[in-house]
């Protein structure tokens, strides 16, 4: 199994060449936000390993809510360039290819970021400023690039056959089309028209650290029962004190920036998705956050079921990043469908999950023992999510026109495809894929 | 009175009535040319009772007027932009919007921009709707517009519509299916639904009122002035005046129907057999033309369906018993339109729902693809154009006079974006609905490619024991001619804009 990673680099803008760096960012693009994968910048096409990536800058739009805690400035950030991604493989083996590939582009980009020069070493530059995620998700674990792209050529392949053999094949039962569609594809993969690369041995490395993640939060968590168990009350009561006082900042946005985002929305089957905010004040907002994203990061790295976040089936690849000493906190995902319908997937199916991390930002609408209300209140929830929803300057899908859930259908016909003998129940759900 | 039962005499009957016994009806699509002369029409239609209401009359009333208005229609008669403003963004961008145009498949052929009525200068302001028996209709149209109508308003366009006796023109039942109001808003919508249940919240067709999420609809509420004073209080903020209250609003999409084109294409695609041919059009639909489902109905009662035979045979139905889709294909219409599911796959209860919840439930292909459509209903209003035109006579060439034939589509929601945009976006026109791929709603579908989706224009039918029949080559049988966004406000709401910008 070849695992996925992700990579951030996050550099602080250069305000003198903030304007450059847009025109940069924007040469890449077919229109707003769109990337050409074959710009001369970043050619993402030929990076065969990315599933999607973006740059973007971290503008944060509700940087004055922190006002509603009183006292203090509000705090200065620096404006920060994001450069994201996810990978098949390890992540500095492929700063090497990206050195490799687009070197220059990137020097251009990075030059307008704080302590880049020239003489920089770049793949090193980029993993100093590499942010580490507190929680990620990957849709399907071990699925590549690659994979994806020769099981959408399967797909079609066998598609083209039934439509040019429609006649024969309805004549045809379960088994009789499986055995048929077997000796077609072999054929196909004989005379080299179609490939299926089998899975690669899991990399032993990761293995072993995935094994000690496994075991070492489970182990944390026993030896911080105690301390758990004692502090719990002391620790509800003074949620619910925080939960009854913290202000709920949820108006609707200014009309021409949500226009703005939907610009670049809704062009594909899939969105992109970025979101960013202050965290609440104080140590509980920040350890319930913290806590809550492990449980997120560990569930979805062992438990989560193949193709799914919780109930939701639409995300791709999700993850949570803190930035400025846990002080912000910003969300990426890649999405099937609107904004609207993610929205109410998120509020309908998973709506504590939703609460629990999110509660923890400022202006969050008001929750009641963590998991509760927030987010059903939906207008309210919607208006505070578009508030905080930012563009990305370039976005990059490798597979344009595949949902999370084509990819799902994709790898059950090549499943059944290559499973020598299933059960009639299983055949019948198999051809029902076709 | 109970501060949040519904005053039905406040309410603008077609929320209630789809005034099927009123069998002509025409709307008028006008721009206001003087806002005092609007004011003073609107005074006139209030005095004289022509507003049809919610209210049951015995006798019914003959005659109905209804009066809808757009975001520019509300600023033209005197509504300061301040309180426009507290409309949903959807109402105040328009149906026309570009990037709204994307997301309900409105490109190409069916672009704003080529439309008849709706979009930059033919965009309407008021929709005035006359409702009365086809012989009176022409006096009653005459005798409510009234003198002060040529004063007020620019004629853009009038819409005439058809009786076709509950027949669209493609030769189906129409509206068959709604659903069904909780006026007295007694269903607990906190408590998580099982099963599907065709009674939704108030809240979700009627403004000021608890909608499925317990929550109210963001509106203009406004301080209580000497004018204001004649609104609804708001019932969640009684300082308030609550201007939606009793309100909600309308959709209206004219869909022009290619009827000859639909039924050339199923009789070329069954090789001329009739019985195939209809075979093939009901699987579009998802039911037969006399309107019979095409999967079984249930022994159960489904709350919201009427108990008598016909509302049994035609609405005690789910999909949960046809998993495969070998009886309603998934891609057909009336799934697409409501895939009558309920919160969670597979009723589950106790540690059960838990398990679900965590994302543990049931994990086949299709299972919980879909948001629960009680969030996502709409009440259908609309009416057909143009003469019928048989199925049999339907696959004869046109004649040059060929007359257009569609449906005028109106719905009515509280909340746009969620209701009838959802509906259209994510489960009609979308070409990854329930997990398909390369199709969109058989009838309404643009068929348009999508960057990495070449083909949208295909229609797969799931068979019991061997490959799916997969139907290439769709044309698009629906064209959208025209289409906005009202308001359709109570009648305290109009006697307010009645007198809003005058002189006190």
């Amino acid at each position: 199994m070849t695992p996925q990673a992700n990579f951030m680099v996050l550099a602080p803008i250069d305000p003198a060449q903030e304007k450059k760096l847009h025109a940069l960012l924007d040469s890449m693009n077919v229109d707003l936000g769109r990337v050409d994968p074959n710009n001369a910048l970043i050619p993402f096409a030929t990076l065969e390993n990315v599933h999607f990536a973006r740059l973007l800058i971290l503008q944060d739009n509700a940087l004055l809510d922190t006002r509603a805690y009183g006292g203090g400035p509000v705090p200065v950030y620096p404006l920060y360039l994001a450069f994201l991604g996810d990978i098949d493989g390890d992540v500095d083996a492929f700063f090497k290819q990206l050195v490799a590939r687009a070197g220059e582009g990137l020097r251009q980009i990075f030059s307008c970021c704080l302590g880049f020069t020239g003489s920089i070493d770049l793949a090193s530059w980029m993993r100093c400023r590499n942010a580490s995620a507190i929680a990620v998700y990957v849709n399907w674990r071990g699925r590549t690039a690659l994979q994806i792209r020769e099981e959408a050529g399967l797909r079609e392949a066998l598609e083209k056959y039934l439509a040019e053999n429609a006649d024969a094949v309805r004549q045809l039962g379960l088994r009789e089309v499986h055995a048929r569609l077997r000796k077609f594809v072999a054929q196909e993969m004989a005379a080299d028209r179609l490939k299926l690369t089998p899975e690669q041995p899991t990399p032993l490395g990761w293995w072993i650290a995935n094994a000690l993640h496994l075991i070492g939060l489970p182990l944390l968590g026993l030896l911080l029962l105690p301390l758990l168990i004692l502090t719990a009350p002391i620790y509800l009561i003074c949620l619910r004190r925080l939960e009854k006082t913290d202000p709920e900042l949820c108006w609707r946005v200014d009309p021409d920036y949500s226009e703005m985002l939907a610009d670049a929305e809704d062009h594909y089957v899939t969105n992109q998705f970025t979101a960013m905010g202050s965290v609440k004040p104080g140590l509980l907002r920040r350890l319930t956050l913290s806590g809550v994203l492990t449980v997120v990061n560990y569930a979805a790295r062992h438990f989560v079921l193949h193709g799914r976040l919780g109930r939701i089936r639409t995300i791709h690849f999700a993850r949570w990043v803190y930035l400025d000493g846990k002080k912000r906190m910003v969300f990426f995902s890649n999405y099937d469908g609107t904004v609207e319908s993610y929205m109410d997937d998120f509020i309908n199916k998973t709506g504590f999950g939703l609460n629990a991390v999110f509660s923890n930002g400022i202006g969050y609408p008001r929750t009641n023992w963590l998991v509760r209300d927030g987010c059903q209140d939906e207008q309210k929830y919607k208006d505070f999510l578009r508030r905080h929803t930012l563009p990305s300057q370039v976005w990059y899908k490798a597979y344009l026109g595949l949902t999370a859930i084509d990819l799902e259908r994709n790898t059950r016909i090549r499943q059944g495809l290559e499973s020598p003998s299933m059960n009639t129940d299983a055949l019948r759900e198999w051809v029902a894929l076709l | 009175m109970n501060n949040t039962a519904v005053d039905f005499s406040d309410v603008q009957g077609l929320v209630r009535f789809g005034y099927g016994k009123m069998r002509g009806a025409s709307y008028a699509l006008v721009r206001v040319k003087n806002s005092g002369a609007a004011r003073a029409w609107l005074q006139t239609a209030l005095r004289t009772g022509a507003i049809g209401t919610a209210e049951t009359q015995q006798p019914a009333p003959s005659t109905a007027l209804q009066i809808a208005f757009t975001a520019a229609g509300l600023e033209a008669i005197g509504i300061p932009p301040a309180i426009v403003q507290g409309f949903s963004p959807e109402f105040l961008s328009g149906m026309g919007n570009q990037n709204r145009a994307r997301r309900l498949g409105d490109i190409e052929v069916n672009a704003p921009g080529k439309w008849e009525w709706g979009y930059g200068m033919n965009a309407p302001h008021l929709l005035v709707m006359f409702f009365a028996n086809p012989k009176q209709l022409a006096v009653f149209i005459q005798t409510s517009k009234g003198d002060a109508w040529a004063d007020a308003f620019e004629e853009m366009t009038w819409l005439g519509t058809a009786d076709l006796d509950g027949v669209e023109p493609f030769g189906f039942t129409d509206g068959i299916s709604q659903p069904e109001i909780d006026w007295a808003q007694t269903r607990d919508v906190n408590e998580p639904q099982l099963d599907y249940t065709n009674v939704v919240a108030l809240g979700e067709f009627l403004l000021g009122y608890r909608n499925e999420y317990d929550k109210y609809t963001t509106r203009p509420l406004i301080d209580p002035d000497p004018v204001s004073r004649r609104l609804l209080d708001a019932i969640e903020a009684p300082e308030k005046k609550d201007l939606g209250r009793n309100g909600t609003y309308l959709v209206m999409r004219q869909l022009q129907q290619d009827v000859r084109g639909f039924w050339h294409f199923v009789t070329k695609q069954t090789g001329g057999d009739e019985g195939d041919a209809e075979r093939l059009a009901e699987a579009f639909i998802g039911r037969t033309r006399q309107g019979s489902p095409l999967v079984r109905s249930q022994e159960k009662p489904i709350p919201g369906v009427g108990s008598d035979p016909d509302d049994v045979c035609l609405n005690q139905f789910t999909f949960a018993k046809d998993p495969a889709g070998t009886r309603c294909p998934f891609g057909a219409h009336v799934h697409r339109a409501n895939p009558r599911n309920a919160d969670f796959p597979g009723r589950p209860t106790g540690f059960e729902k838990l398990i679900t919840m965590a994302g543990f439930g049931p994990q086949g292909f299709r299972d919980d693809l879909m948001s629960p459509v009680r969030f996502h209903r709409i009440l259908r209003r609309g009416r057909e154009y143009g003469p019928g035109l048989p199925p049999y006579d339907a696959d004869e060439p046109a004649p040059p006079d060929d007359p257009k034939r569609g449906l005028h589509f109106i719905c009515l929601n509280a909340n746009i974006s969620r209701q009838f945009e959802f509906l259209q976006n994510a489960w009609m026109n979308s070409s990854k609905f329930s997990g398909l791929t390369g199709e969109s709603d058989p009838l309404l579908g643009n068929r348009e490619p999508l960057p990495g989706c070449p083909v949208t224009s295909s229609f797969t039918r799931p068979r019991e024991d061997g490959v799916p029949e997969r139907r290439a080559g769709l044309p698009q049988f629906v064209t959208v001619k025209g289409g906005a966004y009202f308001f359709l406000p109570s009648l305290s709401a109009l006697r307010f804009f009645a007198v809003i910008g005058n002189a006190p």
